[in-house]
């Protein structure tokens, strides 16, 4: 009998023919299945976006960023919410870029196997995937309550809440990657650990870093669960930080549970302005990314 | 015996390598004649005669948590020479570099006992300020380590940590440094862009100039051109023949025919233990350790 043109000789030519078309059935079923669930995956994305993007920009026009809001039915616009959205996301990120920054630095830098550092990683991570309305009922016990009243600050202070652990889990993610023959080459100079970590660890995780603050920007943007409890909205333009205080995504939630037309209207532009920019914040966190790497 | 003539300071010789605890005496007497052979057409430097000491080793142990890697260590580093160290991998040639400037106790398991005496000092006791020693003992390491700024600032930055210059003379500490590196002559014209630009060997003839613009006595090379090719490794081989008219090299390397080339005296480890320590020219025709020898011919390792 010859050898068959597959296999090595003697192999049974029948058997691996079967075992072939077994195998290129099995291959279609993965891909079939595969595919269907990224159609459905995308397809609600697609339509989200869709339907975002036609009720959205049929509600938007000029007035929209140049008038705060009004009585239903009588115009007017997003311009509090907005500029109120721009502060205090600019505040809280101030306060928990530096912090998260720190943190992370520590746990690579200095903490890497001590059980502090440990205990400090396993809490910045429960922090990361705590559902975002326990911030806002803690700092609402933390600011609200002893303070007497809703106010711009607490919201602030939720937003870096959460900004927080999001740093600090890519500032360490990033210093990690930095090889140790590079800290190493830094430390046969003679240069003490603060100077590493200043002028060349940190400049070497830079972009990686940005990075994760643009992705932690983006996340707080658009978070409303933390403000409800917190700077709890205002339908006056205010940059009275001490007072009840008016943000983009807390316009959303009160507007589209409205029952006024136009008001609703509003809620889809305000969504389709937030959406936009935390879009635009991941890309431009990519493009950071890419650049010199 | 064949002993090269001596210097002024009692030279790392059987008397030393005694200490070390292996039988190195004994048995070189029964194998020297054998050992004479030309060894892989390679022909070590002919100037036998050691300068006197410049950093000696007594009675150093070094210890990765409960591993003891290096044990019982003795012997002399000669001034303005090359020491070439050759041992086959996980030998401690590399831990003993790292005990030179400390680079060890970045680790909070790693340490280090006995003597590394120069200046009078030793170098591992508590007090001795750890940045200080490392301007005085610089170090090049087996991958290039360019700093991610540019190519002037990647020198500058070691001279500032330990010196106060001002802009004139920062620029002419540069220059200088770049041409003992053999480097100025590639960089001048690009030596405010990124030092990432540069190509390996370029990377690592920069490693050198960072390292030499802080003025250090000694220089520790760890197997500097093993990521390198053959071009590059020459030209930084060249360098390390130059460099030691000012500066003490000390020279980790896996490459048999890199230390017959480059270095004055040979240490050989294997196991954590120094074999033996020779002039070149001994080393690699008559070795007095069979150890040494089979090692060299590449029966083993």
């Amino acid at each position: 009998m010859s050898a068959s043109s597959i296999g090595a000789p003697g192999r049974d030519r029948r058997t691996a023919l079967a075992l072939g078309r077994r195998r290129k059935r099995v291959d279609l079923l993965v891909r079939v299945l595969c595919c269907a669930a990224t159609v459905l995956a995308l397809g609600f994305l697609v339509s989200i976006l869709w339907l975002l993007t036609y009720r959205g920009f049929a509600a938007m026009d000029l007035s929209l960023f140049t008038t705060s809001t009004r009585p239903p039915g009588s115009g007017g616009g997003l311009l509090n919410a907005i500029v109120g959205s721009l502060i205090q996301v600019a505040i809280a990120t101030a306060l928990g870029t530096p912090i998260g920054m720190l943190v992370g630095t520590y746990l690579a830098e200095y903490a890497r196997t001590s059980q502090l550092g440990n205990v400090v990683r396993f809490v910045s991570d429960i922090l990361l995937s705590a559902p975002s309305i326990l911030i806002g009922l803690f700092v609402y016990q933390l600011l609200v309550v002893p303070f007497g009243g809703f106010s711009g600050w607490a919201g602030v202070v939720a937003l870096s809440i959460i900004l927080v652990p999001v740093v600090v889990r890519t500032t360490e993610d990033m210093l990690r990657l930095i090889p140790d023959t590079l800290r190493e080459a830094v430390a046969g100079l003679g240069a003490p650990k603060w100077k590493m970590i200043v002028l060349v660890c940190w400049r070497s995780a830079l972009n990686g870093i940005l990075t994760g603050i643009l992705l932690g920007i983006a996340r707080i943007a658009g978070e409303t669960a933390p403000l409800l409890f917190t700077s709890l909205g205002n339908n006056a333009f205010s940059t009275d930080l001490s007072r009840p205080f008016p943000s983009l995504p807390i316009a959303i939630y009160a507007y589209a549970a409205s029952p006024y037309e136009d008001w609703i209207a509003m809620a889809w532009a305000g969504a389709l302005l937030t959406t936009a920019l935390v879009l635009g914040l991941n890309v431009l966190a990519r493009a950071v990314l890419k650049t010199r790497s | 015996m064949n002993t090269p003539s001596q210097p002024a300071q009692p030279l790392p010789d059987l008397k030393d390598n005694k200490m070390t605890g292996s039988t190195t005496e004994g048995v070189a007497a029964t194998t020297a004649p054998g050992a004479s052979a030309n060894f892989g057409g390679m022909s070590a430097r002919s100037d036998a005669e050691l300068n006197a000491s410049r950093i000696s080793i007594r009675n150093l142990d070094f210890y990765y948590g409960a591993n003891k890697a290096l044990k019982h260590i003795n012997f002399e580093i000669p001034d303005r020479q090359v020491t070439g160290m050759i041992g086959p991998s996980g030998c401690g040639k590399s831990t003993l570099l790292r005990v030179l400037n400390r680079m060890y106790s970045l680790y909070p398991d790693q340490r280090a006992t006995g003597e590394v005496l120069m200046d009078g000092q030793n170098m591992l006791d508590e007090d001795v300020d750890v940045n200080g020693l490392r301007a005085k003992i610089g170090m090049v390491f087996q991958k290039p380590t360019p700093f991610p700024m540019t190519i002037y600032e990647n020198i500058a930055f070691g001279v500032r940590l330990h010196e106060k210059l001002n802009k004139a003379q920062m620029d002419e500490r540069v220059e200088w440094a770049l041409t003992r590196a053999a480097l100025w002559v590639e960089a001048k014209d690009r030596i405010n862009t990124s030092a990432m630009g540069l190509s390996g060997g370029q990377q690592q003839r920069l490693c050198i100039a960072r390292t030499i613009a802080v003025k250090p006595d000694v220089i520790l090379f760890d197997e500097p051109t093993s990521a390198l090719d053959p071009l590059s490794t020459l030209k930084i081989e060249e360098l390390i023949d130059e460099l030691k008219r000012d500066f003490t090299i000390c020279i980790v390397t896996h490459n048999m025919q890199q230390a017959a080339r480059c270095a004055d005296q040979v240490a050989f480890f294997y196991l954590g233990e120094l074999i033996e320590v020779s002039p070149a020219a001994q080393m690699f025709t008559a070795p007095r350790h069979p150890k040494t020898q089979e090692y060299i011919t590449g029966r083993f390792g």
